[in-house]
Order: C-alpha cells, then structure tokens, then sequence
C-alpha cells in the first residue's frame, strides 16, 4: 500500500537498480564460491600419485579426468568425492588402507593429459642413455614414525614397516642399540631415510599397533627446510641448495634493528 | 672383559639358584598374581608361539583375557616379546572360533562321510568317534588307528595323548607335527650324544664371540633371541663376529659380518670344508685331550634313499611324480656329489641302489684315519664349486667367505655357538648335518661350554617340553625311551601301572607314513590334536584326496577352522591356551607352567578333556587283548595279567589310565589353583553337557597336577629330572635336569651338570641310546671285530655331502624352499584372525629374483603359478621384499592356506628322522 | 512406431549419454580401452585425447602450463562444437541433463509452471557465471568450477562413485523442479555458456519452415531454451541462437514439419 504513494520509478532508475541488484548478488556469489575454494584447496594433508607437482602446481593442473586411477593395477588411487575434504575429482590415496605398491613402470603418471603428474619426475637417465621410469624418484611424501606408541621403541620385536618397505635398508634401516633395562636384549628400532622414502605407505599399511604409529605425511607437512646461508662443509652435495635461494644478501630486520641508528642514539633512554 | 662375563656368569647362575629353591626375587613380587584394583588379575604364562619360550603376564577381567605384558621377571626375554607375543590377548577371540562339536550328518542327522557339517552335541560326538573308532580297531587292530599329535600340546595334553594310545590303545600310532620341525635334531643328538637336546642354554649369547646361523632366520622366526643376539654384537663389535648361513638372503644377514649363500644341500660340505681346514690345514688345533677323552669317530651308511615311499609305481602318484620317487629305490650318483662319494665307495655316474634305507639310523665306530680320508674331498675349490648358492657371486669371493667361516671356528680361544632350525632339520640328510655340526664343536673342544657349542633352536613352544621329552612320537615313551626296548617298556609299564607286556614293541608310523596309511587304506580313524596336518604336510593334493575319497574318519580338535578341519568328519572345539592349566618346554630345557586363566569360549573344552573322555569309551575287555600287528609280531592279551593287579575286563581306560587311585590322591582344590578355574578338575560355570549328554561338573580331583607328579617320575634320576608341580607355578621355569631343586646350564659339563660331575669326568656324554655298537671303515662295519662300548663318551660322525632327490632340472629350472614369517604363526590359524597382523601380511608371496620375475614377464603383484611335479599353486611375485633369493629359488612361507603351497612341495624325508624336506624341491614359475 | 518416430532424437540422445558412462564405466571398472577418463579429460581408443575446453581455460587462467595432449583434446572438442553445434554438449552428453529433463517431466506431470512464483533470473548469468569462473581461477591458482561443477560430480560420481556429490546433483534436481525451470542448465552453467560461444557460428541447425507452421506453439512450450524460438511463425530462418542446445525436441514434437535439422553454410545465411 504504501508503495502507492511513490512516484513512479523512472525506467533508468530501475535499470540501475537491476544493475546494483545483479553486480551485489554476484559478489555475494562470487564471496561464497570464494570462501569453498579457498577452504577445499588447503586440505594440505592428501597424498598425491607419484610424479605429482606440488600441491599447489598440482590442483593448478589437475583436470580431474580420473585416468590415473583407472590404470592403477591396486586400485590406491581414488577420485576425491564431495564430502572427502579434499579438493572434489582430484587423485589421491589412503595409505592405511591401500598403498601405493611402487609398480617400476609407474602406469599412473603417462596417461596424465595436463602434466599435474610429470614424468620427468619420476624419470632417470638409464645406462644407455635413455630415459627410464624410476619409482624409487617418486616422492609422493614421507614416512615419520611417532616413536612413543610405536612398540619397536619399547623393546618388541616388531619392525613389521621395515620388512614391508619396498625400499627395505634404503628407505627405512634398522637402528640397534643396547637395551639398558633387561642388559642382555637389544631395542631393534626402525628409521627412516628422508631423501630414499617415497611415501608409498606400505610401512603405514603394515603398522601394527591400533592406529599407525609410522605414517605417510606429505612433504610439506613433514619436512622442515634449513636456511641455505650455512652450508655443511662436510658435504659437498649441500652446495646445492644454494640453487633454490632467491636473493641473499637481503637487509634483516628484528625489533632491535627496526629504529634507525639516530633515533636510537638520540632518545636518551637509558 | 674376561672378568665380567665371569661374573655375569655366576650372576645368572645365583639367579637361577634363587628361582629353583623359591626364593622371592625382587620383580617377582610385581609379577606375582594379584587382583588389581580395576578389577583385572596378572597371572603369569608363556607365549603361545615359538620354541624361544617367552614368559608373559596376562591380565584377566570378567573372564577374558583382555591384555598381556611381557614378563619382567622372565629370564628369557625380561619383560619383551615379538609381535605375535604382543597380541596373545586377542588370538583367542576370532569371530569363527570354533564353540561346538561338528559332525557331518546327512539329511536325517546322521554321520555320512559325504554330508555337511552340522553342530552336534558333545555326546553324539563322541559316540560316532568311539563308534567308527572301534569299527576299524575291533576289525584291523591298533596299526589301523592314529594321532597327529603336536610339538604344541601342553605337556600334560601330550602325556595323557601318550599315554592312552601306547598304555591303552597298545598302538604307536601317534606322532607329532614336531616330527616336521626338529625330528632330525633329535636323531641327531640321539645318534651323537645318545640323549636328547641342547647342551647349552640361551645363556650361550651372552657369552660366545661367535654367532654361526646354518638355516636359521633367526632375526624373524626367533626374534627375542635374535635381540639378545643383537645385544652381544652390540657390545664388543670389533670381536663379536656374526655369520648367517642360508639358500637366500634374509633378514638375519642384516646383522652378519659375513653372509654366505649356498647351493640347497651343501651345508653338508660346507661342514666338512670346515672340519677338512681343521684336520688337514690346522690340526693343532683340534684338541685332542677333549676329543680323546670324549668322542670316539664313527659313520654310517649313505645308500639310505629318501624317505619316499618305495614304490615309485604306487597307483597314487602320478606320472609326473615317478621319476622323483624312483631315487628311493636307486639313483645315478651325480657330477656334484661323487668326489665326496668317492671316499664311501661311489664313482660318479655309477647307480647307487639304496640298500639301507630301513637301516640308515645303523652307525659304527671307524678310525680317525677313516675319518680323515672321508674328509680328503672337501677342499676349498670342490666345495665353492658344489656350494656357491649364488649364480651371480665371483667364486674367488665365495671362497674368502667360506676360508674366513673356517677361520672364525678353527681360531683358537674364540668361542662359538652355531645355531640352527630348519634348514637343518627339514633335509633330506637332515640327521646327518645335525651330527656334522657337533663334528666340528667336537674336534675344537667347542661344545658344552659357556659360550660355545652348536644349539639347535626348535620352531614349536613346547616342541622339546612335549613332543620330545613326553616322547608323543611313533617310537618314543617318555625322558629318551623307546617302545623297541623291554627294559623301556617294562620301566613304562611299571610307572603307568599297567600289566607287562602291554605297550607294543613295533614302532609305528611316523607323521608322514600315517598320511601314506591313510591314502593306502591302512589306517581307518585318525585324530588331530593342536596342530594342522594337511596344511603342513608336503605333497598335500594326495593326503586331501585320502581324507576325503577314502574310507576313513579323520576327527580335527581345534580351536579355529583350518584346512585339518575341513577334511575332518568331526570336528571338536578345543579350549586355547590360557583356558586351561598347561606347561609347555622351550629349546634351552625350561620348563614353565602357567595356569587356567579364563573359562573357554562356547562348548569348547581342553585337548586333555577330550582325550580323557574318549578313553570312557573302552573298557580294557576291548583293549588289553591279543593283536596282530603284523605278520611277525602279535602282542597277546594282558587281560589276565590285569586282573591280577586288580583290574576288572569292565573298567574303562579312563578308570585305569586317568583317574586310578594315585590320581584321585590329588584333590581338587589345592592351595595352588586357589582363585583360579580348572574345568577338567571342577567343572566351570558353563555346565557343558559333557560326554554322556549330563553337564560337566569336573573330575573331582586335580588331574593335571596327577599327570604331572606321573610323568615326571619318568626322568628323576636319569638326566631327565623335572621339578614338582607346585614349582613350576612359582618360578618362571627351569632348564632340567633339575636336581636338588637346581637347574642345569650346560649339560655334560661337569662344572655345571652334576650328572657329568657324578662320573668323576671333566665332560661326560652320559646318553645311554647306541653306546655298544660295532667298528668298521666308511664302507661299512666289519662284523669280526668286537663291538664297543661308548658309555660317557660321543660321536664325531663322518657323513658326506650327497645332493636331495629332486634337483633343478631343464623342465622344473628353480629351486623352491618354503618357511615362516615373523608375523605369522605355522598355518595361521591364530595370526590370520589378529586384525592387525593380517593387515601387516594377508598373503603369502612368492619371493624371487627381479631377474628370474623379468625372463617370466612377470612384475610385482602379480600372480604366478608355482608348479612342480606333485602340484601347483598362485602367488604373488614379490622382487623387492624381506627375502632375496638368487636368481635360481624362490620362496613361499606357507602360512597362507590360500597359497597352499604344500601342494606343491616333495615329501621326501631324512630317512632316519623321517622329517621332511620343506627347503627344497624343484619347481617352474610362470605367469599366470 | 509413431511413438519412436515421436522420440527419435531423444531415445538417440539418451542412448549417446548412457553409452558414454558405460564406456567410461568400463574404462575404470573393466580395463576397456574404447574412451577412458571422463568429461574433463578422456582418451578414445587409447589414442587420441579430448578434454573439456572450459577447464583448460580456467586452468590456463590459473596459471598452469598444460601438456600437450590436454591441449590438443580441448583444441578437438572445440573445434567438434563450432562444427556440429555448440550446445549439442548439454542435450547429447551433459549427464546432467537427464537430471535437468527428469525435472522439466515432473514439472509438467505435477502443473507446476502453472503456480510458479516468478522467480526472475537472467539468462545472461551463465555468461557472468563464466567470468567470474575464470577470474576466480586467476586469483586462487585453481580452476574455480571444476571445485563446485554438478557436472564434474555427476559425471565422475556415475564412474568411481558419488560420495556427498549426489546431494549437490540433488540440488540441481530442485532447483529445476521447484525454483527455475531449466533453472542450472539453461541460466547459471558456465559450461553450457561457453559452448553456446563456441557454436555460434556452427553447421548443424534446426530450421524453421514458417510456411508450414500452424502456429500450435508446441514447440516453444517443450524448448528449454524458449528464447531461440523467437521466429516461429515468423520467418523461415535457422535457428541461430547459440544458446539452442540441438535437443531437437521441437522437431519431435512438431507435428506440421515446419521444423527440422539443416546445414547452416555461412553463403546461404548471408544470402537470407
């Protein structure tokens, strides 16, 4: 009723209205559609196929075509359904339930259209100069063992991850050591090598105790990264960590050196 | 260094004086048996599983066992256990437990041997047992009924099984899967010490300088002991050297300063490579006071085939299989095996017809000239050449390792311990081998010492406790006996009560020949107790085919369907571990007790139970009369005897064997069972309708404690001597002869073993079991010298290295040897039901060279058939796992009943022990 | 007879749709080599490569440096779809459209256009829909669509299983039913925008034949895409619009033959 007693609408107000009415549903379109992307884009902690780019590179380049899982021979790999909390059509595995088993001629990665999975990266120069399929280069995460529940390091004779690693003595080796208690048994407890681990899982898979007490996280998650201003001086091989440094040389700043030198000196604070 | 292993010596032996008289040790008093304030009760027990004998602590709570613990106070393993002794609280508690009698009726409920299994009752089940059980004994006598017994019996269990077949049934047809797992130790240390088991104890580890594994993978079939191994490395690594001998890499190699692949077969020469450096390249080292004063040499025939049937036209084999089969009767000596023939009479090329296979136990005494002229073959070129098991290795470094082998041995002051298990015992010349490592022990004056001595390790927990010293075998009565003695018979006869001449003098058939007799028709009614024969036993497509196509009835006890179950006619539900009284004896002669933890799942009731029932089935009019046994022997009837020791016809064996006067002296309850079950004793809140269809309320009396106080009357003063019942449920177990309530480290030493000490020697091999035999040369005894007597004294046995009867061929090019995992336990009746030892190996694997899987165009994960001349089975192609072979093996476990790879395996034998060969047969791998 | 006379492109279309999920069932379930993958990106045959040109588009967006094969399969299908008609796609393939057809069924069977509460929504939307697909895309380093794409989840769901994506094809379902008719298809699918670009200018059209017509206006009541119809009765012209999803539903229901597929050569258009 009250509506009556406006004047007319001029037909460009109207239109302008439309138009404000259209851009703010969009934007609001837009803000949620945003909001899901960023939400289901960090789910950081899935494991990709081998060769697979880095996260963020990989869902960049992922199309989500499924061909890699329908080659899988073990059916590891799986398309992420909505509800998985992981980026919706995407490859990924569940090592606890079935790991990656290492095929040698890793049928996952060629079919890759986009070259979110990129067989240069898992990929060596053979003896005779070609170019051959090396899973051992996969690196699809790694395993970290929570040595509090895992029973090796209570004194059990167990190692089941070890004699289930497919890269046994390379990727995971047995550390001995005495076990001070009984005097007489020594505590066998597994370790993993960082740069021979692949992530396949089949340690995870194996783990006896309730819940894995060795399991696969990705890279990113797991491993930490030390600066490259302090090379070991003891390994030749460190010097190459200088290649992946931007800059160097970059002006620090702390809280101490945040005030200019004058400013400090002159403020009579003592 | 020297100080204080001298010292951890005398520590471990207070300990050990400590436990025997009952003196309270400090972590005894957490170990002892308490009801927490959260409602769950530690009691101790032992592991379930392997020969290692670990103690544990298992915790109950409303009458399930819902933990374990490892337990401290244990001596072997202090408080730590493997994984399959990590998860002893939920092998109990399958989702297909079996909880009643199976019988397979036809539509109208009646037995049909072609029908369905369906649940009967307890009653109905043991009136079809006795009813075709009498059928066939009433007709054909005791050599038509049999018992697979078991190396995992409870002792008790073995001893009432024992008892009631050879004091009862007078049949010796009953022998234990223990037969397939350390027969061949046992001839061995019969023929060479002429006693049974180990001289030494665990207590070796810690104190020898040298860890030799022949055939044994230690690191995943012993792994606690395998720790302690470890440790010893650990703590002087310079000194303490390890050496893994084996057909194909494993796990143990990771620990090994050398590791030595072999050619299947050729530990015999590797041996007598060892003992040829001795005596040809370093004779001052053998000791000669300890091996004139101790050992005397001696040999045996080698025309003694293969312990295969002696027929190779048997209507059952197959074609395929003949040809294997004919080297029982004759071989062609092979290029391989002729220069070490050669000194026995042999050229290569030439038939050696097998003569002696009846007789291959026969041994005679020849001169160390002999002796040595039987080792002149084994120079370091012959046996790289024969035994170099890896295709791929350069002879020059195989020929360093075996020098550096011989060396680690011949050095002097350097002690060594040689263990093994099966690659030993499961040979085709698997007495022999056995013999040979105390050959060599002997010669350096190693053997019997702290710290050094060759220790054969056993597979099964109670493998030693049981099967051995019980004596559940075809031949044996209990501490070393055997039925083909009189005196034997007579001491039996007396402690069991019974009228003389009732036990059957003729030995009967061994585990593999009851198979044989089931498929010949020979034996008619069989009954498994607590182990799977047709999943264990080689050639296994014949013996399903006798269960099943036969006219038999095979009974199962179990406490989980198997493959034994599932041939069976009856299947009866047995009570597991820790749902009954029992004691079980490891491989360094502890013996440990442990008590009724929990009431048993369903109906199912102990293995000793259901021996005792049955024998409420027979009065001694149907038993104790005159039998043939077979066309020379006829045993007569003991009736009248009987009656005049008091017996009535109408008494039952129960009456008689189990629950006598002397028996029912043992009341129930006794001070020592207070707050705990004891279903065979009182019955327990279950009220299972028992064998006469009223409920179960017990024996009244302590039955357990009754057999115990029996049996061991059997070793007191014979090297054998066990301590009471009540001590063993104080201790945590005692390596016998326990004598004035002190245990025994090393036997034969008279330092420590005071039956050495007793003949006023400094070692006494105080054995009695073929100690006056004959003297003779490598080809044979000369009758015309007198015998000699051994007594005090042990064999150094000369015995050559002769190739198995089923070698790779041009049609069957690998090797297949078979064998266990850590994570599972024999066929995986257990293990297979523990959630997360499946997830950790579901499967069994056929392990192989990436090499041999390439030529096949096979990769990993795939499946493969393993095919030799007897079957075939799939499996995966694992390239890259635990296990390494060289390009010519492969090897399957064969824990997995769906890679039933017993199938596909020789039975072949040693033909004394009559175990079988599981290491090796020849086999072709193909995609499938 | 005269029922599959009736429903001839539609038995066709439904027949093109199942047999692609078989086929791509197949692939995963069964091994077959004929087409692998799925509408993002497939192999035909074990050789040649197909994808969707609208994901590569945002991918590319994203940054991403595709591979050859991706590349060459988008270049393939676009090219299909600037031939045959861009929306073909939506009305031949789109599994999404049985989900789409299924509701417009019930729609009628239930009268519910005849209560409808004006909902208004632009056609033009899809098209806004499609920018901020790509924009989007730009900004996170993903491709924005395939991360919400009831066509994605449908598709893939019918191949390796559906999981939570059977709710948002629900949603679909009931927005189509309930809110806009033809609702996700024919006003908010960005992909079905994008083709409708592509088959601007393509060969195979429906034309209309005004002489014939009888102006019974069956045709417009069925077309999904009402606003292409716009000479019926009119002019004897093509069908032009890029919108027009060659569903061929007009034609079928057309009693009078004043419709029926052609080839649109760009001589004879500019010659009319």
């Amino acid at each position: 009723m009250a509506t009556e007693k406006q004047p007319p609408m001029s037909e460009r107000r109207r239109f302008l209205l439309q138009a404000l009415q259209g851009i703010g549903l969009a934007t609001l379109g837009a803000l949620t559609w945003s909001a899901y992307i960023d939400e289901a884009s960090a789910a950081s902690m899935v494991l990709r196929p081998p060769g697979a780019l880095s996260e963020e590179d990989f869902l960049a380049h992922c199309i989500r075509c499924g061909l890699c899982v329908e080659v899988c021979p073990y059916d590891t790999l799986r398309l992420a359904r909505a509800g998985d909390n992981i980026p919706i059509g995407t490859p990924y595995f569940i090592a606890r339930e079935i790991p990656c088993y290492m095929c040698k001629d890793i049928p996952c990665v060629p079919p890759c259209p986009t070259g979110a999975l990129e067989e240069s990266l898992v990929m060596k120069m053979a003896k005779d100069g070609h170019k051959v399929f090396d899973i051992g280069m996969a690196k699809m995460g790694i395993a970290v063992i929570d040595s509090d529940q895992c029973v090796a390091f209570w004194g059990v004779q167990c190692d089941a991850c070890y004699r289930a690693c497919p890269l046994i003595n390379e990727a995971i080796v047995i550390d001995h050591s005495r076990n001070d208690r009984t005097g007489k048994h020594a505590l066998l407890v597994p370790r993993v090598i960082g740069d021979v681990c692949t992530g396949c899982g089949m340690c995870e898979k194996a783990c006896i105790t309730e819940k894995a007490s060795i399991f696969v996280l990705p890279l990113s998650v797991a491993k930490g990264k030390a600066g490259s201003n302090y090379i070991k001086g003891w390994d030749e091989k460190d010097e190459k960590r200088l290649e992946t440094q931007k800059g160097g040389g970059e002006t620090t700043t702390t809280p101490t050196s945040s005030q200019k030198p004058v400013d400090y000196l002159n403020d009579e604070e003592f | 260094m020297q100080e204080s292993r001298r010292d951890f010596l005398k520590a471990s032996a207070a300990t050990a004086a400590a436990a025997a008289v009952g003196m309270t040790l400090p972590s005894e008093v957490e170990a002892a048996s308490k009801a927490g304030e959260s409602g769950w009760r530690w009691d101790k027990a032992v592991c379930r599983f392997c020969g290692t004998g670990c103690g544990v602590m298992v915790a109950t709570q409303n009458d399930k066992i819902i933990a374990v613990k490892g337990d401290p106070a244990a001596p072997v393993n202090k408080g730590l256990n493997c994984i399959k002794g990590y998860f002893l609280a939920k092998i109990m508690y399958g989702a297909d437990r079996l909880t009643q009698p199976l019988l397979r009726v036809d539509a109208s409920g009646n037995f049909s041997k072609q029908g369905k299994f369906q649940p009967v009752s307890w009653q109905k089940a043991f009136d079809v047992m006795a009813y075709k059980f009498k059928e066939t004994y009433a007709k054909n006598g005791p050599t038509s009924v049999g018992i697979f017994g078991s190396g995992q019996y409870t002792i008790h269990e073995g001893y009432a099984s024992l008892k009631l077949m050879k004091a009862g049934f007078r049949s010796n047809n009953i022998d234990p899967n223990a037969r397939h797992c350390m027969a061949s130790a046992v001839t061995g240390f019969m023929q060479t010490f002429g006693i049974d088991e180990p001289a030494g104890c665990y207590d070796d580890i810690e104190l020898t300088d040298t860890i030799v594994t022949w055939g044994a993978n230690m690191a995943e079939m012993h792994p606690i002991l395998w720790s302690r191994v470890s440790d010893r490395k650990l703590t002087n690594k310079a000194k303490v050297k390890v050496v893994n001998l084996s057909t194909y890499t494993q796990r143990t190699s990771d620990l090994a300063d050398i590791e030595i692949i072999f050619r299947p077969s050729t530990d015999l020469a590797i041996w007598n490579y060892i003992a040829r450096e001795l005596v040809y390249n370093a004779p001052e080292s053998i000791d000669w006071k300890y091996v004139k004063e101790n050992c005397v040499f001696a040999t045996s025939w080698v025309d003694t085939g293969y312990g295969m049937r002696n027929n190779a036209n048997h209507p059952k084999f197959k074609a395929s299989e003949k040809d294997t089969v004919a080297k029982e009767v004759a071989k062609k000596v092979g290029a391989l095996e002729g220069p070490a023939l050669k000194p026995f009479g042999y050229e290569t090329g030439e038939t050696m017809k097998m003569t002696h296979n009846a007789t291959a136990a026969e041994n005679w005494v020849i001169t160390f000239e002999e002796f040595k002229r039987g080792l002149a073959p084994y120079t370091l070129d012959y046996v790289a050449s024969v035994a170099k098991g890896n295709p791929d290795e350069d002879t020059e470094a195989f020929k360093k390792k075996l020098k550096a082998l011989a060396d680690l041995y011949i050095e002097k002051g350097r002690k060594v311990v040689s263990f093994w298990t099966m690659g030993f015992n499961q040979h085709t010349r698997g007495t022999w081998v056995n013999s040979q490592s105390y050959m060599v022990h002997m010669l350096l004056g190693k053997q019997s010492k702290p710290g050094s001595g060759a220790f054969s390790l056993t597979g099964q927990p109670s493998a030693c406790g049981t099967a051995r010293e019980v004596g559940t075998f075809s031949h044996r009565l209990p501490a070393d006996m055997v039925v083909m003695n009189p005196k034997h018979r007579e001491h039996s006869e007396h402690i069991w009560k019974v009228p003389a001449g009732t036990i059957n003098p003729v030995a009967g058939s061994h585990y593999v020949q009851i198979m044989r007799d089931l498929e010949d028709g020979k034996v008619k009614w069989a009954w498994v107790q607590v182990n799977n024969p047709w999943q264990d036993t080689a050639n296994a497509n014949h013996w399903i085919k006798a269960a099943r196509e036969m006219d038999n009835f095979i009974v199962c006890s179990d406490a989980y369907p198997g493959i034994s179950a599932k041939v069976a006619d009856l299947i009866l539900p047995s009570a597991m571990i820790y749902e009954k009284w029992g004691g079980y004896g490891n491989a360094e002669r502890r013996t440990q007790q442990w008590k009724q933890q929990v009431t048993p799942v369903g109906q199912a009731m102990g293995d000793l139970w259901q021996t005792a029932e049955f024998a409420k089935r027979f009065t001694l009019a149907e038993v104790w009369k005159e039998w043939k046994i077979n066309d020379k022997v006829t045993i007569p009837s003991v009736l009248s005897e009987a009656q005049k020791m008091g017996y009535k016809p109408t008494d039952t064996l129960f009456d008689v064997l189990f629950a006598n006067k002397e028996a029912k002296s043992y009341k129930w309850p006794d001070p020592i069972g207070k707050g705990f079950a004891n279903t065979e004793a009182g019955g327990d809140k279950r009220n299972v309708l028992g064998s006469d269809g009223k409920p179960f309320k017990g024996y009244g009396f302590f039955i357990h404690k009754y057999i115990w106080e029996e049996y061991r009357k059997f070793g007191l003063g014979h090297g054998h001597d066990l301590a009471d019942f009540d001590t063993y449920h104080r201790v945590r177990g005692l390596k016998w002869p326990v004598v004035n309530g002190k245990e025994t480290q090393w036997r034969f030493n008279a330092k420590y073993d005071p039956y050495a000490k007793k003949t006023g020697r400094e070692f006494a091999f105080y054995g009695e079991f073929s100690k006056v035999i004959q003297q003779g040369t490598l080809t044979g005894p000369d009758a015309s010298k007198p015998k000699v007597d051994l007594h005090n004294k042990a064999k150094i046995f000369m015995h050559p290295y002769m190739e198995p009867p089923e070698t790779p061929s041009k049609e069957y090019p690998l090797w297949l040897c078979t064998g266990r995992v850590l994570e599972h336990w024999h066929s995986g009746t257990m293990t297979m039901r523990v959630p997360e030892l499946y997830r950790a190996v579901p499967e069994a694997l056929c392990y192989m060279h990436p090499q041999t899987a390439k030529d096949m165009g096979a990769k990993d994960g795939e499946l493969v058939w393993v095919e030799s001349r007897r079957g075939k089975v799939k499996a995966r192609v694992e390239t890259r796992g635990r296990n390494r072979p060289p390009k010519s093996l492969v090897f399957v476990p064969w824990f997995d009943e769906k890679v039933y790879i017993n199938k596909v395996c020789l039975d072949a034998t040693c033909p004394i022990s009559k175990q079988t060969d599981y290491k090796k047969c020849a086999v072709k791998v193909y995609k499938a | 007879m005269e029922w599959l006379k009736k429903h001839q492109f539609l038995i066709l279309r439904r027949l093109t749709q199942i047999s692609m999920i078989v086929l791509y069932f197949g692939s995963h379930a069964w091994g077959w080599k004929v087409l692998e993958g799925n509408l993002g990106s497939s192999l035909v045959m074990g050789t040649i490569p197909l994808a969707d040109p609208f994901a590569v588009v945002q991918m590319s967006a994203a940054g991403a440096l595709l591979g050859l094969d991706v590349l060459i399969g988008a270049a393939i299908i676009t090219l299909f779809y600037a031939i045959v008609g861009g929306r073909a796609f939506c009305s031949w393939v789109c599994p999404i459209n049985m989900v789409s057809d299924a509701a417009n069924g019930l729609r009628r069977v239930l009268r519910i256009n005849e209560v409808e509460r004006r909902v208004v929504i632009s056609r033009h939307l899809r098209y806004w829909v499609l920018v901020l697909s790509i924009a989007l895309s730009a900004i996170f380093g993903v491709a924005a669509f395939e991360f919400i794409s009831p066509i994605g989840m449908l598709n893939r769901g019918l191949i390796f299983g559906i999981g939570f994506g059977g709710a948002v094809v629900a949603g679909v379902f009931l927005l189509d039913l309930f809110g806009v008719k033809n609702g996700f298809c024919g006003h908010l699918c960005p992909l079905g925008g994008l083709y409708s670009l592509i088959g601007r200018f393509s060969v195979i059209r429906v034309k209309h034949n005004q002489e014939k017509c009888t102006l019974c206006m069956k045709c417009t009541a069925i077309c999904p895409e009402k606003p292409v119809l716009h000479m019926i009765g009119k002019r004897s012209e093509f069908v032009a619009m890029g919108e027009c999803t060659n569903c061929a539903r007009c034609i079928e229901v057309c009693d009078d033959d004043a419709l029926n597929f052609d080839i649109r050569l760009f001589k004879q258009q500019n010659k009319e």
